[in-house]
């Protein structure tokens, strides 16, 4: 099936059996494969990229869904020499390890900092009509979604923090 | 000529606190961290070279059986599909850590529900995935199977390597003025490492390469080798990055095994990746166990006898036995013990190493005994474990080579606030919540493996360390650089770093929290041997040679390595090997842990507060990394406590919560106010780092300080993990 759409600013011309998952074209057949398979279920967070600007499972989305989308990766964030905040932010408080679940982590956050600036509120909200506050309790319950089994957890609400910090100037 | 040590005597020097460097120890960031954060650390699955093949296995669904026919024909006619395979080479389970040869191997014969037995391969993912899908197999099963670790029929052993006995603990226990014996149980555990396992196999005539996910590559080499028929020389495994491993990688496992197989006899490089539920079922799971524990203590706490018996279970032919009671002889004091094993056998998903096998669950049912013990003879938790504290191994009779649990217990109570901790459980009330502290001592057998390593000075200035040695997530190219780093005078950014490739110097690999010791030493050692090259280059003393900032400082001269070296390497190496010193001193890391728990008083859910861990394991190389070590590992203790536990059917043993939304484990949200303190120690009887292990340190024993708290808040005392709501609304009384 050939489908047409941007990832990291580039576009890409797809042609992929049918039952391809966005997750397996991007990691398969564009060869970017910082974007993580956990699971393959929707079920631990690794594959997240963003499409369109919101953070999503790409492996519970078939690629021919996507025609026109705007995907970003974890490629698209930085370099190793040209990181994002959040990627150096997450690289001095070690909020990782062996690092498979981190460019989930860092999709997922950098998401999930556009939602908390637009006034999303969550289950740990205490205002649904205020914009959320960043405390610890309203990072860890966005950020549930990503499991990190070598569990940087703590690490990453410190690092979320800063560069959400850095971000507001 | 390498640098060689065997550990035959405590090393007085502490080499590394006398150089000049000072990066030793300190909290840099992890020198592979910005591949890994821009996503361009490359793992197994991600070096797919073009026109590859992708595998994907098939499993039996019988708990015991004989597998007759593969219907391979149906399958080989869908498009795409390139092979079927059903060999007896396959694997039916991983090898056990350090085996170093094949597991049972052989597709016939069925063990247990889930046993892969069949790969199905073709040219796309989505084609082999449909292939195997549709793969028919004509399975018989054994209706004489055994698969509860309880059930009458199941064959019991009770090896007497594993039986010790000191004293009459009967006696013991009659005579106590206080005693508990009762029975805990602990539910099978998966180590489930985001990275399921995977394997890329490229054969090039007689040459097999292969791209995986493992821990210990020496030893998974000689096992894909024997598993294949052949020489191991022939045999290259490349591991740099590994998505966790957490023990399930130890041995050379399932796809490996397939794709090489595959590989060769279609003539293309094969990829084969387990699925997240083939994980489950087809990778080591912790065992299941019971533990029936026995305190006898006096008037004061002091404790005169301790008994611990271990109930575990395994496949049949598996050597792995879980080592429930390997802290218990030298924890706390007590003249009168007895310690015992036994294994059951049944058709259950192969058991092996999870994170700190032994301790884990030995030390959890242990400390909530303790706790126990605290609970009827009034004496406060912390005070009862400072009373038993032995100053020698009390079963050995050997000294420790170094013992800090009493400060660790010390530091961490002040820390925590230990002292307003309420007596009586159930009396602290914050609106629905009932609140409670608990606490634990932690301990963990330290070992070391033998490593070697090579480092080569380049004339540039700039070390170059390899070794086959991995980085699981554990810190390895943190802790190696600054090893080096300190001990040829050099800033960390003039340090690379090669790892996880089998044509390097063989090293420990990663497992039992010895590996950045043991590699660590032989790093070490290959670095004193470039020191007494420079030295006899410089012609000076080893004594007289201060190395700091890539220059070489002796007498009143100052002289670049560049200037030294004129262009040419200097290669250094070190080998390292366990010695007299094993035997000589009990080896163990020790700790504290203090934990806070809200039960809710309507609906029984335990939410952890905020948690304290107090760690003492020698030297520390690399404060960041060896703080989420043991951020991970209480994490994996509060999974144990309130969250983890593989479910198997009564029926045929199959796992009934195979995935990531059925097997719970602690996601953010669980995870808040945790604290590391990290002791200052240094142990030269372990290694010349004077360094011990730390990865598994932080799970061992944290699981009862979490349930010891809901016994605080609530008064409900939990003595089958996990503590979910059911068992906790249970004890608690009725609503008014
Ligand atoms: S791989 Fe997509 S959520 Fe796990
Ligand atoms: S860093 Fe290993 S799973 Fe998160």
């Amino acid at each position: 099936m050939k489908t047409e759409l941007t990832v990291n600013g580039r576009r890409e011309r797809l042609d992929a059996d049918a039952r391809t998952t966005l997750l397996d074209a991007l990691r398969v057949h564009l060869e970017l494969t910082g974007t993580k398979k956990g699971c393959d279920h929707g079920q631990c967070g690794a594959c997240t990229v963003l499409v369109n600007g919101r953070r999503i499972n790409s492996c519970l989305s078939l690629a021919c869904m996507h025609e026109g989308d705007e995907i970003v990766t974890i490629e698209g964030l930085g370099e190793p020499d040209r990181l994002s905040d959040l990627q150096q932010a997450f690289l001095s408080h070690d909020g990782f390890q062996c690092g498979f679940c981190t460019p989930g982590q860092i999709c997922s956050a950098t998401a999930m900092l556009s939602e908390i600036e637009a006034g999303w509120p969550s289950h740990v909200s205490d205002d649904l009509d205020r914009t959320p506050e960043l405390s610890s309790t309203e990072i860890s319950e966005r950020m549930s979604g990503n499991i990190c089994r070598c569990s940087a957890y703590p690490n990453i609400v410190e690092a979320i923090k800063e560069a959400a910090d850095r971000r507001r100037g | 000529m390498a640098l060689h040590l065997k550990m035959d005597e405590r090393d007085d020097c502490d080499r590394l606190d006398a150089m000049a460097q000072k990066i030793i120890g300190t909290p840099i960031d992890r020198p592979e961290g910005a591949l890994k954060v821009a996503g361009r650390a490359r793992y197994a699955l991600d070096m797919l070279p073009a026109g590859a093949c992708h595998g994907v296995l098939v499993r039996a669904t019988v708990a015991k059986g004989k597998l007759s026919s593969v219907d391979k024909d149906a399958v080989m006619a869908l498009p795409g599909v390139r092979a079927v395979i059903a060999d007896e080479r396959l694997l039916r389970n991983p090898a056990q850590g350090m085996a170093g040869e094949a597991p049972v191997q052989g597709v016939s014969d069925v063990a247990y529900f889930g046993q892969l037995v069949a790969l199905v391969v073709a040219d796309s993912f989505e084609q082999a995935r449909h292939g195997a899908q549709r793969l028919k197999l004509t399975l018989s099963s054994d209706p004489d199977v055994v698969v509860r670790p309880d059930d009458p029929a199941a064959d019991l052993e009770s090896p007497d390597d594993q039986k010790s006995e000191m004293g009459d603990l009967g006696r013991a226990m009659v005579d106590a003025a206080f005693s508990i014996d009762e029975t805990y149980t602990t539910p099978p555990h998966a180590s489930a490492a985001m990275e399921p396992h995977a394997s890329i196999a490229e054969w090039s005539g007689e040459k097999l390469t292969l791209h995986g996910s493992y821990q210990m590559l020496p030893f998974n080499r000689s096992e894909l080798a024997d598993a294949l028929g052949i020489d191991e020389g022939n045999v290259r495994i490349l591991a740099p990055y590994v998505g966790g491993g957490f023990g399930s990688k130890l041995g050379i496992s399932q796809e490996a095994v397939a794709a090489a197989i595959a590989a060769k006899e279609l003539g293309v490089p094969v990829a084969v990746a387990m699925s997240r539920q083939q994980v489950f079922e087809g990778i080591m799971r912790r065992s299941e166990t019971r533990q029936r524990i026995r305190l006898a203590a006096g008037e004061d706490g002091v404790l005169t006898g301790i008994g611990h018996e271990a109930w575990v279970s395994n496949l049949p032919d598996e050597t792995f036995a879980e080592p429930v009671t390997q802290a218990t002889p030298f924890l706390y004091q007590g003249a009168h013990r007895l310690i015992g094993q036994h294994i059951a056998r049944v058709h259950r998903t192969c058991a092996g190493s999870v994170r700190a096998p032994g301790e884990a669950v030995g030390l959890t049912a242990l400390e909530i005994a303790m706790d126990e013990l605290a609970e009827i003879s009034g004496i406060d938790p912390l005070e009862l474990r400072l009373r038993n504290i032995p100053d020698k191994d009390p079963t050995e009779g050997i000294p420790f080579s170094s013992n800090k649990l009493s400060e660790a217990l010390k530091v961490g109570a002040e820390k925590f606030g230990w002292s307003e901790r309420s007596g009586t459980p159930g009396t602290r009330r914050e609106g629905e919540w009932l609140v409670g502290m608990g606490m634990a001592s932690a301990a963990r057998v330290n070992m070391l493996i033998e490593s070697k390593a090579r480092v080569t000075l380049t004339g540039d200035g700039v070390a170059r360390i390899e070794s086959d040695m991995t980085d699981i997530g554990t810190g390895t190219y943190a802790v190696l650089s600054q090893i080096a780093g300190e001990m040829l005078g050099l800033p960390i950014d003039h340090v690379d770093v090669h790892l996880g490739d089998t044509d390097l110097p063989r090293g420990s690999g990663s497992g039992g929290s010895f590996g950045a010791a043991s590699n660590g030493t032989a790093v070490f050692l290959a670095c004193e041997d470039i020191r007494n090259q420079l030295c006899e280059k410089l012609g000076c003393d080893p004594e007289s040679l201060t190395l700091k900032d890539g220059h070489a400082i002796s007498g009143n001269q100052r002289l670049p390595f560049s200037e030294i070296l004129q262009g040419t390497d200097l290669v250094g190496e070190g080998h390292v090997e366990p010695g007299k010193t094993e035997e000589a001193v009990r080896q163990a890391t020790f700790g504290s842990y203090f934990a806070e728990v809200g039960v809710n008083a309507v609906t029984g859910e335990t939410r952890l507060r905020r948690m304290l861990g107090v760690f003492s394991a020698g030297r520390i190389l690399n404060e960041k990394t060896a703080r989420s070590q043991c951020l991970g590992g209480m994490t994996f203790g509060i999974g144990m406590a309130l969250l983890e536990e593989l479910i198997h059917d009564d029926r045929d043993g199959h796992i009934v919560n195979r995935d990531l939304a059925e097997y719970h484990l602690p996601v953010n949200a669980d995870v808040s106010g945790l604290e590391v303190v990290l002791l200052d120690e240094r142990d030269g009887w372990a290694n010349p780092l004077h360094a011990k292990g730390i990865g598994e340190l932080g799970i061992c024993g944290a699981a009862a300080s979490i349930v010891n708290a809901i016994h605080n808040a609530t008064g409900v005392r939990v003595r089958d993990l996990p503590a979910t709501l059911d068992k906790v609304l249970e004890g608690l009384p009725p609503l008014s």
